[in-house]
């Protein structure tokens, strides 16, 4: 199952990517599985998604909770709480 | 209902004006968001910073009389004094203008992909959400109407 990950703002800065596109490991069926799966990479991977941290996710444009599910071809964002305005 | 991310500068008195056009519009309510004393660059999620604006216009149409409304919001650099955002909405009377502006800037705050990063003397720092924001946006879902 592939997706389309992207990556915004200090996230994007501290992982080294603005994107990347991913073979989803079995059994990785929400947003919030995929972001444990990224932070089990270590390195800065490890920092950005540590569990305190405060990442917000989207799923084809629309914000979403941990509990999202994820489909094959989805576009899956992560990125700090927004602040514009 | 007007929905725009650009880059470039807007000016409010044309956008009014646009959205004036009924008679039976009475009154118009307008903000616009300056930068405080800081350079700074705007990053945006394209296509999603757009749908998430028009779900909060739609959300604030279904609560208020909105007869028409307009959001831009600019990305890129920004000098201090700059225009970021603005809102206009119109309607009959001043209460739903008013309230309808309000609801949709502090959701904007919240749920539209935007990302500040100040450039200072000591470098550059992505700003940090305040919960004051949050707290702002929370309130229109206990206040009805």
């Amino acid at each position: 199952m592939r997706v389309t990950l992207l990556f915004f703002a200090s996230l994007r800065e501290q992982l080294g990517r603005p994107r990347e596109e991913l073979e989803l490991p079995a059994g990785t069926a929400t947003v919030g599985a995929l972001r444990e799966h990224l932070r089990s990479r270590g390195g800065p991977w490890e920092s950005v998604f540590g569990p305190n941290k405060p990442v917000r996710a989207a799923v084809n444009l629309d914000m979403v909770q941990p509990t999202a599910p994820i489909k094959a071809g989805d576009e899956i964002a992560f990125f700090p709480p927004v602040t514009g305005g | 209902m007007k929905v725009s991310v650009q880059p470039q500068d807007f000016d409010l008195g044309a956008e009014t004006r646009a959205i004036c056009g009924s008679s039976k519009v009475g009154a118009v309510a307008s903000f616009v968001g300056l930068v405080r004393d800081v350079r700074m660059t705007l990053e945006h999620y394209p296509g999603m910073t757009e749908n998430a604006i028009r779900k909060i216009v739609d959300e604030a149409a279904a609560r208020w009389q909105v007869m028409d409304c307009t959001v831009i919001h600019r990305y890129g650099d920004l000098e201090p004094n700059e225009q970021i955002v603005m809102v206009a909405v119109a309607s009959a009377h001043r209460g739903d203008a008013f309230q309808a502006c309000e609801f949709i800037m502090d959701y904007l705050k919240t749920q539209a992909p935007f990302w500040k990063k100040e450039h200072r003397a000591g470098g550059a720092t992505w700003v940090e959400a305040r919960a004051s924001d949050e707290d702002a946006a929370g309130r229109w879902s206990k206040q009805g109407k």
